[in-house]
């Protein structure tokens, strides 16, 4: 097996859901149990549905995967007493760029992430969930399977669970290799054995998602942070972050730091701090050039807009976004047209090619920015590369297209002069 | 694996059946997605059309070890490009290519969840972190010799 991918506890952190990494065999419903494991759950037994959402509100849990939606808002929005069935889908197909959270959390914890799942089966009144991990992750796969075979063979799954008469089953599901597949609703086609294309909204997940049942769709750090929301309270939660971001969240921090690694810190922490020294800053005294925030679908941040703390307002704020955790920095050696180059390269490959913006923006993008890292580009290349950009932002179904044409869009507005110098490189050559 | 979804969608199996299918066969060949289609329950054609668009499902043999280089943004920066083109020399093959002894296949694949152990290779399902040339060498290696 490889070595542990967790980092060494650091001081600065705050283990709250990341706290069982590190325990022997963590991942085992034994070790779970001896710490605090299930509590939660029975407490929400005792609770009513409306008393847990309250919680869950307070605690101003927003989801981890991406697109920060309040938690407990969106778990109101699912009709519990629907004559459909209730399904519960968890989002495990963690590809986002500079994203690594999930894995951990599945491999040291998987039953934190079933005792959240457990505590929203009874919110919704659901009594089956599925698990859609991504294709890659099959060592994960089997983790979650065996925690799952675990979890029936001590009644913490299946029928009348921890003898509270509550019946409930979980299934894992895996990808294929798609990112778009990570989009709520292009997850749903995948799950139901379609290509993974995303559905018009409304009417959303919550009300017809998987097999047009309403469902209940979260990321595996959503769930995973749900136990201890409810074992401690939601003021608990929110009172580590700040007031208007509760909690805590994994910063998978990666890119040009001497410790990159996964972190778990509170909402609000600042930024500068998580480089120097949480990830124990830049290597070999290089200066900071950039920072993609939160996944490389976030608009980039130079070196001079990071001095901000980690939360949503703050970001959003400055035009960008704490997107999925995935915080990847670049040094001041970092080709920019390259890097930009490589974001399209990507989007052009996952690209779902439904929408016609998405599917032509990002190849095209992709062409121009080819042109440019071969030393081709063109001078009005360098305003057309933001217009296409532009064009695509809020005309596709689900956001591919923005998520390529706002890293883009950020870098041709604050790196202008890489591309400058490329195309100096060319006028010299001619 | 049929039962595990609602009544009546067995439809939903079709991606997990087809990817555990590959593993064992190799590749998606026509008979198996006719097999596919027979136990889901659904036309050969849906199977099809799924098969083209996951990009772990493909219809050539790949390898016995499936060699995948991550180079998108986080592994691009600490030198997962050069441990690909590093890669492509110690194989002579390129992309989605399969050495004439068809023991081996290469792909340059997109972000696979390893950023902060970045660059990173995943060799069929195993992963392996911090990948250096010469750690790519060795591991490439023990796979020939252990065969």
């Amino acid at each position: 097996m490889p070595k542990k991918l967790y980092n060494e506890p650091s001081p600065l952190e705050t283990r709250i859901v990341s706290k069982r990494f590190g325990l022997e065999n963590s991942e085992s419903i034994e070790v779970y149990l001896a710490n605090e494991g299930f509590a939660a759950f029975k407490k929400a037994k005792e609770m009513t549905r409306e008393a847990i959402i309250d919680e869950v509100k307070l605690s101003s849990l927003r989801g981890r995967g991406g697109a920060g939606f309040p938690t407990g808002l969106k778990w109101s929005f699912v009709p519990h007493t629907s004559p459909k069935p209730r399904v519960i889908v968890v989002n495990a197909d963690e590809s986002e760029p500079g994203t690594c959270k999930d894995r951990l959390l599945m491999e040291y914890d998987p039953h934190q992430m079933i005792e959240g799942i457990l505590i929203a089966s009874l919110v919704v009144e659901a009594h089956v969930g599925y698990v859609y991990v991504r294709g890659e992750y099959r060592y994960l796969i089997e983790v979650i399977d065996r925690a799952i075979a675990e979890a029936y063979a001590k009644g913490y799954l299946g029928k009348n669970i921890a003898g509270t008469g509550w019946d409930f089953d979980l299934y894992t599901h895996s990808g294929a290799g798609a990112y778009e597949c990570g989009e709520e609703t292009a997850l749903l086609d995948s799950l139901e054995g379609k290509r993974g294309i995303p559905r018009m909204k409304p009417p959303f997940p919550a009300v017809a998602g998987a097999w047009a049942l309403p469902t209940l769709l979260n990321n595996v750090e959503t769930f995973s942070a749900i136990p201890p929301i409810i074992r401690d309270g939601g003021k608990a939660f929110l009172d580590l972050g700040i007031p208007k971001a509760g909690g805590t969240r994994l910063v998978c921090i990666s890119g040009h730091v001497n410790k990159p690694g996964v972190y778990e810190l509170p909402l609000g922490y600042p930024m500068m701090k998580a480089i120097n020294e949480v990830a124990g800053g830049i290597p070999n005294g290089k200066k900071l050039k950039a920072v993609v925030p939160g996944g490389s679908s976030c608009p980039l941040l130079k070196a001079d807009e990071c001095d901000i703390n980690m939360d949503y307002d703050s970001l959003a704020k400055i035009g960008s976004m704490l997107g999925s955790g995935g915080m990847v920095v670049l040094d001041e050696t970092t080709d920019m047209v390259k890097f930009a180059l490589r974001i399209m390269r990507f989007y052009a490959h996952e690209s779902c090619g439904w929408c016609i913006p998405c599917r032509e923006g990002t190849t095209w993008l992709k062409k121009i920015l080819e042109r440019f890292n071969a030393g081709h580009g063109r001078h009005e290349d360098i305003a057309l590369l933001g217009e296409l950009s532009k064009n695509m932002l809020g005309r596709t179904f689900c956001a591919l297209g923005d998520a390529a044409a706002l890293p883009t869009i950020s870098i041709v507005e604050k790196f202008a002069e890489d591309f400058e110098k490329r195309l100096s490189r060319e006028l010299v050559a001619v | 694996m049929l039962k595990c979804y609602p009544p009546g969608r067995t439809r939903s199996a079709v991606v997990p059946m087809l990817i555990y299918a590959q593993d064992e066969t190799g590749a998606v060949t026509q008979e198996l997605i006719e097999e596919v289609a027979k136990r889901c329950g659904v036309e050969p054609l849906q199977v099809e059309e799924v098969v083209g668009y996951y990009s772990m499902l493909h219809r050539k043999p790949m390898g016995k070890y499936h060699v995948q280089v991550c180079t998108n943004i986080s592994c691009l920066l600490v030198g997962g490009e050069e441990l690909y083109e590093h890669a492509k020399k110690k194989l002579g093959i390129g992309h989605r290519e399969v050495t004439p002894d068809g023991q081996f296949s290469l792909e340059e694949v997109e972000c696979m969840g390893a950023c902060s152990w970045a660059p990173a290779v995943e060799i069929n399902y195993d992963f392996h972190h911090f990948v250096t040339a010469e750690q790519l060498d060795q591991l490439i290696d023990d796979l020939r010799k252990a065969h």
